[in-house]
């Protein structure tokens, strides 16, 4: 099958084995030893961490469009962001009578403002799947109905990466409306419970990040799968040379369509894994900046490997928050300057670091796709 | 009986301070028109009232203010004529009514009150209402013409009538007669209604729309009609303001976009720090007026050059130090470039403040130019709409009657070839660079004028410039004007009935919906420069 192919490379393998077990090493220090030992992770070290596995899981869903596809979307903060308030949308239903106002079906924001019922597109996130399901769908109908019509005229490379930054820009200002039933500026949040799980206990925090690295680590597969299969072939082809293969009869709009689609529908998982664990969602994730930031993630882990993805969004977070706690000032200054270094200097990004290491030892070449840039 | 020698001293000293002020009001004209106040008979008070607002001097007003107030008084023993200030207690202090100067305090039984009755109080108050109208200066006397529409009654009407005769300016006697027909359009004169027809003051509109519900079904529907055709001139009136608020904004999305179109049309290179450009401009202009402080409008105007410098400067340094090593990969391109700018914002928050800065307006700038009473145009739009005309034009002409013009076009058609030619590509590189974010700063300075110059000002731009060089099409400057100037009017129409955020929404989808069906944008570059 064609899912569990990935499961046969040594690099899946390696990059598995590693999430894996620190997966279990941070439940073990979380769970064994007692608080006061110097190896013993807190609850706080633990959602951070879960947070960070979902923009890593982000970071992957942005690397397979941008790496793969040659699609630099500046937007995916939206797709993030729609899964994360779908989440979000359930958890408020799920307060029930318990917020400030007491009442039982509306939201405290929405008795706020008056209102006297539900909105209709509010109807349903009561039910779990249907929140779940919408998690998957609201991105990838947006990503749908969007990619459909950029690709079908044939909109590339800086226009498009304008115009998805435009959408994210858009939407983010929509949703800062309050008119628009989704909480405004302060956006949804206190949470209280998820599946029946009260989310402040550390046992649902545990299992939060868990699910978190679980979740990245199927989506990596299915990324891995995509890419090593057929599909992916194509999709690398219409990246280096989108004129030769639709020449070649391949109907270039329809591949980049899938994928596009398939990593929003991760980035909205990603979203959705994200809500619960920080305990709000707000419009400043569809904020261009977010979604500019997350790219540089990916540039400076490396372009179309995945896993470096995965690492460039762990140290620039982690890096992020060291920061911000020491000296808040230089972050931007820092974030500024990786932006730059990254792309002058490190093209290939640390993966490609790593690779340079791995080829001189074993002088074997590997399969890597080059980053070699089409241009617009 | 001896009187003590203090005392006599007293008495002449007091003469001796009297003196100054006797020989002063022999001269004045007012102390004889005060004078003649001083009688028992009212109908001679009338008289003197009279020729007071007809002497036309400037103190009338104070004059007549403090006697329907029962504060013109005269001092029994000297005759001074006082104003008193405060009448409580025993000892009130007051001023000279003729030169106003403090003249301490007088005891109340030294004080004659000149006194009035109703009839005067009564003529009085409609003298001070048309007092403004025998002031020297026209802008007076319109301004009082216009303060007096709606506010006439019956004792006024007779002497407005004499004033209208005698008045010279053209405006003065419109605003005047407008009044007055105000006034016989309540005493339910069909005639009134014509003379009012047109007119866009609320005042006017205001009376009209009262005589159209009045009990005579005549003048009811002469009214209506009247109030129609106004309505529909005002409507024209805001439409006309909506075309001048949408010009004003595209003027600064041109602005901001036109050095934008320059360096992505010509290089390819999407320059996200551009919007920090802006900032820089604005932040020149900031600079320049705390170098000359109390000098706003000469600040202003070397701000121009100095922030077209700074931000030509800034690009140079860009270029140079980012972009020349990313030649061929605009993605990369792109994201180096927003690092520039995340770094440029953050160093003026530390360098500057992270608070915004006001930059002043200077007098010629401020205030606005009346076409009409339904219509007036702020001045500082005006001239940033004038400013981005003349920067468009100058930039057009560059591009086409230039040296630099020429080889930066051969550059963009065909870098190869150009070189080929003998053309020194990387120098039109920089040149260009150099030239899009002088024009970046240009906007700058002009931007100024209309929002607060802080730390975010270039990010608040930034999406807006993009769109409006997408939707124009890359590479072409009228594109850039064409669709700066419609994306800026598209926005102020809607704005009204949706509201300033969903209108902005509403014109990204359309963008994005555009984009679908001309990508190349409204005027998409031909030939073999579009093989690029």
């Amino acid at each position: 099958m064609w899912l569990t192919r990935p499961l046969r490379e040594r690099s899946t393998q390696l990059f598995l084995g590693i999430l894996l077990a620190a997966l279990a090493l941070v439940t073990l220090l979380n769970l064994t030893l007692p608080a006061a030992h110097p190896l013993h992770v807190s609850t706080y070290t633990v959602t951070l961490l879960g947070k960070y596995l979902s923009y890593a899981l982000l970071a992957v869903a942005v690397d397979l469009v941008w790496g793969y596809l040659g699609i630099l979307s500046l937007g995916h903060g939206a797709f993030f962001a729609l899964g994360g308030y779908a989440m979000g949308m359930y958890l408020m239903r799920q307060i029930g009578d318990r917020g400030t106002y007491g009442d039982p079906v509306l939201p405290d924001f929405m008795v706020f403002l008056n209102w006297d019922s539900l909105p209709w597109y509010w109807l349903g996130f009561d039910m779990p799947w249907f929140a779940f399901l919408m998690v998957l769908l609201a991105p990838g109908l947006l990503a749908l109905v969007f990619g459909f019509l950029a690709f079908r005229s044939r909109v590339t490379g800086v226009y498009l990466s304008i115009i998805t930054q435009a959408m994210t820009f858009a939407l983010m200002l929509a949703f800062f409306r309050n008119e628009m039933g989704f909480g405004g500026n302060n956006g949804l949040t206190d949470f209280k419970e998820l599946l029946g799980f009260d989310l402040r206990s550390d046992a649902t925090r545990l299992g939060l990040f868990i699910a978190t690295g679980i979740a990245l680590a199927l989506g990596y597969v299915v990324c891995r799968a995509i890419v090593a299969s057929k599909l992916g072939r194509v999709s690398v082809a219409c990246r280096d040379a989108e004129a030769r293969t639709r020449f070649l009869g391949y109907r270039v709009e329809r591949f980049q369509l899938f994928v596009f689609v398939v990593s929003a529908m991760l980035a909205g998982v990603a979203g959705a894994l994200y809500v619960p664990q920080v305990g709000i969602i707000n419009p400043s994730e569809f904020s261009p900046i977010f979604s500019i930031e997350v790219v540089l993630w990916v540039a400076l882990g490396g372009r179309a490997t995945l896993y470096g993805a995965v690492i460039g969004a762990l140290l620039v977070n982690y890096a992020k928050t060291v920061f911000t706690g020491v000296m808040p000032d230089a972050w931007l200054f820092a974030l500024g300057g990786l932006f730059v270094l990254v792309t002058v200097f490190l093209p290939k990004g640390i993966a490609g670091l790593l690779d340079l290491r791995i080829k001189r030892r074993s002088a074997t070449s590997d399969s890597t796709p080059a980053t070699g840039e089409a241009t617009a | 009986m001896r009187i003590p020698d203090s005392l006599c001293r007293l008495v002449v000293l007091c003469l001796l301070a009297w003196l100054p002020w006797v020989a002063q009001a022999q001269d004045d004209p007012g102390q004889t028109l005060l004078e003649s106040l001083d009688t028992t008979s009212y109908v001679e008070k009338g008289e003197a009232i009279e020729a007071i607002i007809a002497s036309g001097d400037e103190r009338s007003r104070r004059w007549l203010e403090a006697l329907l107030g029962g504060k013109l008084q005269r001092h029994k023993a000297s005759g001074q004529f006082v104003v008193v200030l405060e009448n409580r207690g025993r000892h009130w202090p007051v001023v000279d009514a003729l030169g106003f100067e403090e003249a301490g305090e007088m005891s109340r039984r030294e004080l004659d009150r000149i006194g009035i009755n109703n009839a005067l109080r009564g003529q009085l108050q409609g003298a001070l209402a048309v007092l403004d109208l025998h002031a020297d200066e026209v802008d007076e006397r319109r301004e009082a013409a216009r303060a007096l529409l709606g506010d006439i009654d019956a004792t006024l009407a007779e002497p407005l009538q004499a004033l209208i005769d005698s008045e010279e300016d053209g405006e003065v006697r419109r605003l005047l007669e407008q009044a007055l027909a105000i006034h016989r359009l309540g005493q339910g004169e069909m005639a009134a209604v014509e003379d009012l027809a047109g007119s866009l003051n609320s005042r006017v509109r205001a009376a009209l729309s009262s005589a159209s519900r009045s009990d005579d079904p005549q003048l009811a529907q002469a009214a209506g009609a009247a109030l129609v055709d106004i309505e529909q001139k005002m409507k024209l009136n805001r439409g006309l303001e909506t075309l001048y608020f949408g010009l004003s904004l595209g003027s600064v999305l041109v602005l901001a976009a036109i050095g934008l179109a320059i360096t992505f049309g010509v290089m390819g290179v999407i320059n996200m720090a551009h919007g920090e450009l802006i900032m820089l401009g604005a932040y020149t202009t900031w600079a320049m007026q705390q170098l000359l402080p109390g000098q706003p409008g000469l600040a202003l105007l070397l701000a121009i050059p100095a922030g077209f410098l700074v931000a030509a400067l800034a690009g140079v340094a860009i270029e140079r130090g980012v972009i020349q090593f990313l030649k061929g990969r605009p993605l990369e391109t792109l994201l180096a470039t927003f690092g520039v700018s995340l770094i440029l914002q953050q160093l003026v928050r530390t360098v500057i403040s992270p608070q915004n800065r006001t930059v002043v307006s200077p007098d010629w700038m401020s205030g606005s130019i009346m076409i009409n009473e339904g219509l007036s145009l702020t001045l500082n739009r005006l001239y940033v709409l004038g400013f981005a005309l003349v920067v468009f034009a100058g930039l057009m002409l560059v591009m086409r009657r230039t040296r630099l013009g020429l080889e930066v076009r051969a550059v963009t058609q065909n870098r190869a070839m150009a070189r080929s030619m003998g053309i020194r590509a990387t120098r039109v590189d920089i040149l260009t660079f150099a030239l899009g974010a002088g024009v970046a700063g240009l906007a700058g300075v002009a931007l100024s004028q209309l929002t607060n110059v802080g730390p975010n000002l270039g990010q608040n731009y930034i999406i807006d410039s993009f769109m409006v060089v997408v939707f124009g099409g890359v590479g072409n400057l009228w594109g850039t004007l064409v669709a700066g100037m419609s994306l800026g009017v598209i926005n102020q129409v809607l704005e009204p009935w949706a509201g300033a955020v969903l209108a902005k929404i509403v014109v990204l989808v359309f963008i994005i919906l555009f984009i679908q069906k001309r990508p190349r944008g409204l005027f998409p570059q031909k030939g073999r420069a579009a093989e690029g």
